[in-house]
């Protein structure tokens, strides 16, 4: 360091780098996560302008309160069969993600992504939204496509890369595309669907459609820029969107201090923008529904945008190739205090007398055994590296609309090359 | 290739011309991008088509190429025909993201669910003073990049065409509009009064519909003595050294990189026997490499002499010693020289 700059004399500045309150081994105390009172949040009118209501981006939209019970003006008054019905998507998604971990731990595909703890954030907002408005998700919102009724079987094919897989094998385990369910085409780049929801969502308002677009990312994804730039379009435009941040506090091993989660909250963001911004306990799923059914109606009056930032917890590892005991305290996630979503609607359900506890035992037994009949017939179209499933020329379909001749030739090639290395595959 | 009159155009003019046509034929079409709305773009390109198509089809956008490459990304999943602009090349890299992982990769990773339809236009190359920000020529950067399309124009009525093909085309289209020739062509001797396209064969557009597909490179000067490759600026820089030193050179324009027109190529450098690529953008890794390997997988037995290539050096782009880096006649003619001598 050199000591004769002119400012020598002054005390040194230090490098502050957030930490994490919890390593591997300690004991966890989430006293300090402020917890509003369920019911307390209001509720404004979707056609105020976004500046005046800056404190719901601060405070915490809870509708269920510790007995069980709906209560306050967010409580979006659902019928018992709705409820029902949101309760089972969220069981067949966790179901299904047990499943799927599975398969991909006896080798039967090369990765899964479970979404436990926050199945609500999807489904709650499946139920909310119109089914052909269009979403983009990242890759932990298989709830979408359960609530909206998608083949189960249909994404395990993907999951398989087998020869039910309409993406033909391209693509990832888990980065669906299903147009028909109005759920975009995943990405493994982070937040490049944020400023697409936009564009959606512009071209629906420029064309007078009346479909809005919804656009979920990680607290850790709102770092990138395409987050910036997608918030400036929208506000920019008022486009029918809404923002969704799931802020699950970690980002594969970084906390959510590494996205700027100890200075301020990630609905806050959404204030700079002037866009609307809800912070929602994103393990209760009517406030969730609540939320996004609000967030609906601002964008089909053509009020413009919201950012709704869940606050939950991600309960599993990133990923199967993650393994969080290496940078997180395994007593995390049961000390985390919004609870667990599907206990939570079950609780509730059970409060108003429209569910008990043998119902919910039969369903979790229905709902399994519907899962591994699906995963059956899944692997009945094979699984991925047990044998070829897509014939190989498929590998250069859909580069370009008509293949041009590059692809032509190394189509042709790579084929002579595996007829000539008498490789079973080149038979097929 | 089409019946509608012809009217004298500059680049600017045709390609303003283009997107009109295209705006009137097909309501999928819109304009966006940073000043391309009530201003009509930074060199006029878009001027007057949002009074004539309205706000929500002609707009201005944030200044993030991010966001405007994002943004369009999605308005094509909906079925819109997004044409957005990126005011200059160098400043493409901040969409590199959007474009490479996103605009090119939708239709393989959605086996054809959904797809990005959209043309990318933005003025590219040097020869104007630009310094480092307003001459760099990124092709090569996209020309790698499995997915996406690559289209350079050389005339105004090229540009037309080829703006129009690209517009209707399914897949995503980068189309580098060369700024230095959109008032008229340039050969080189920076030195000497500049040409407009008034007097150019080329210069006269047909008003209406027309297409040039993509895919077709454009034989400007047939010869026997030796093969051109160019596009953009340098085709009429090629031309105008070719002409002075009196070779019997080929000059192809070869107008789209990406699909290559590999057959017009071939054709060609199995007949001339030499071969010399030319273009404005830095030597390693430029598309000028990749043009040289095929034409030595293809040609080999045909060849008198090393492929030659006459590229901008492997710096960023200088300003004060512009017309060192450019490749003008002395550098092209000294190349001529060395293809020719054996």
């Amino acid at each position: 360091m050199p000591s004769d700059h002119p400012g020598a004399n002054l005390p040194p500045l230090s490098l502050y780098v957030p930490e994490p309150r919890f390593r591997p081994g300690d004991t966890v105390d989430f006293t300090q996560v402020a917890l509003p009172p369920a019911g307390q949040a209001r509720r404004p009118d979707t056609a105020e302008p976004a500046a005046t209501f800056t404190d719901l981006a601060y405070d915490l939209i809870r509708v269920l309160d510790a007995d069980g019970q709906a209560v306050g003006a967010w409580n979006p008054r659902l019928s018992p069969d709705t409820l029902r019905a949101m309760l089972r998507s969220m069981v067949t998604v966790r179901a299904f993600d047990e499943r799927m971990f599975r398969a991909q731990r006896q080798g039967k595909t090369s990765f899964y992504m479970k979404c436990t703890g926050e199945e609500a954030v999807a489904v709650s907002a499946a139920f909310a939204l119109d089914r052909d408005d269009m979403c983009f998700p990242s890759y932990r919102q298989q709830g979408l496509l359960v609530a909206r009724g998608w083949s189960l079987i249909d994404m395990m094919n993907q999951i398989y890369s087998n020869k039910g897989d309409r993406l033909q094998g391209k693509q990832l385990p888990i980065m669906y595309s299903v147009r028909d369910a109005s759920f975009f085409s995943i990405s493994g780049n982070l937040t490049t669907q944020y400023p697409q929801a936009v564009g959606w969502a512009m071209a629906s308002a420029a064309k007078g459609d009346t479909r809005i677009a919804a656009a979920w990312c990680g607290e850790g994804s709102t770092a990138e820029g395409d987050f910036h730039s997608a918030c400036t379009f929208a506000s920019v435009y008022r486009a029918p969107v809404i923002f969704n941040v799931v802020n699950n506090q970690w980002a594969i091993s970084s906390f959510s201090g590494f996205a700027g989660a100890e200075s301020t909250t990630f609905a806050a963001r959404a204030i700079g923008y002037g866009i609307a911004g809800l912070r929602v306990d994103g393990n209760d799923a009517l406030a969730v529904y609540a939320a996004t059914a609000w967030a609906a109606e601002r964008a089909r009056t053509n009020q413009g945008p919201t950012l709704i930032e869940h606050f939950t917890y991600r309960v599993e590892g990133h990923s199967t190739s993650d393994d969080p005991g290496q940078y997180r305290s395994a007593g995390e996630a049961s000390a985390w205090p919004l609870g667990d979503p599907i206990t939570r609607l079950k609780d509730h359900l059970i409060a108003i007398g429209e569910w008990d506890e043998d119902a919910h035992a039969a369903q979790d037994k229905e709902v399994a055994e519907t899962v591994r009949a699906a995963q059956r017939e899944a692997e009945a179209n094979g699984i991925l590296g047990h044998g070829l499933h897509q014939p190989l020329d498929t590998l250069f379909d859909g580069v370009f609309e008509e293949m041009p001749w590059h692809l032509r030739e190394q189509q042709a090639q790579m084929l002579a090359e595996e007829t000539a290395s008498g490789r079973p595959w080149a038979r097929k | 290739m089409t019946n509608t009159p012809t009217t004298r155009m500059n680049m600017i003019q045709a390609i303003n011309s283009a997107m009109d046509v295209m705006m009137d034929r097909d309501p999928a079409v819109i304009v966006m991008g940073e000043d391309v709305g009530y201003f009509g773009g930074v060199f006029r390109a878009t001027a007057g088509l949002q009074a004539k198509y309205g706000k929500t089809r002609v707009f201005d956008t944030p200044i993030t190429e991010c966001g405007i490459i994002g943004v369009a990304v999605g308005m094509g999943a909906y079925g819109l025909r997004p044409v957005p602009e990126i005011q200059f090349a160098d400043y493409i890299y901040p969409a590199l993201d959007q474009l490479v992982s996103e605009a090119a990769r939708l239709r393989y990773r959605s086996a054809g669910e959904f797809i990005a339809p959209i043309t990318v236009r933005s003025p590219f190359g040097g020869g104007i003073f630009g310094g480092q920000t307003h001459s760099q020529s990124p092709e090569g950067i996209f020309t790698h990049v499995s997915g996406i399309k690559t289209v350079i124009p050389s005339t105004p009525y090229d540009a037309k065409g080829l703006l129009i093909a690209a517009i209707e085309d399914n897949d995503p289209t980068l189309f580098f509009e060369p700024k230095r020739i959109y008032n008229g062509p340039f050969d080189g001797h920076w030195d000497r009064p500049t040409q407009n396209w008034s007097q150019h064969p080329a210069g006269a557009v047909p008003e209406g519909y027309y297409k040039i597909p993509l895919g077709r490179a454009n034989v400007v000067r047939e010869g026997e003595a030796l093969t051109i490759l160019v596009y953009g600026t340098m085709v009429h820089v090629a031309s105008a050294v070719v002409a002075e030193a009196g070779v019997d050179a080929e000059i192809i324009d070869l107008r789209t990189l990406v699909p290559l027109d590999i057959e017009t190529i071939e054709a060609s450098v199995k007949k001339t026997g030499r071969c010399m690529i030319i273009h404005e953008a830095t030597r390693t890794g430029g598309f000028g490499a990749e043009l040289s390997a095929l034409v030595q997988e293809r040609c080999f037995y045909h060849l008198e002499a090393p492929i030659e290539r006459v590229t901008g050096f492997d710096t960023p782009y200088p300003h004060s010693l512009e017309w060192a880096y450019f490749p003008g006649p002395v550098r092209i003619g000294e190349a001529l020289k060395k293809v020719m001598k054996d």
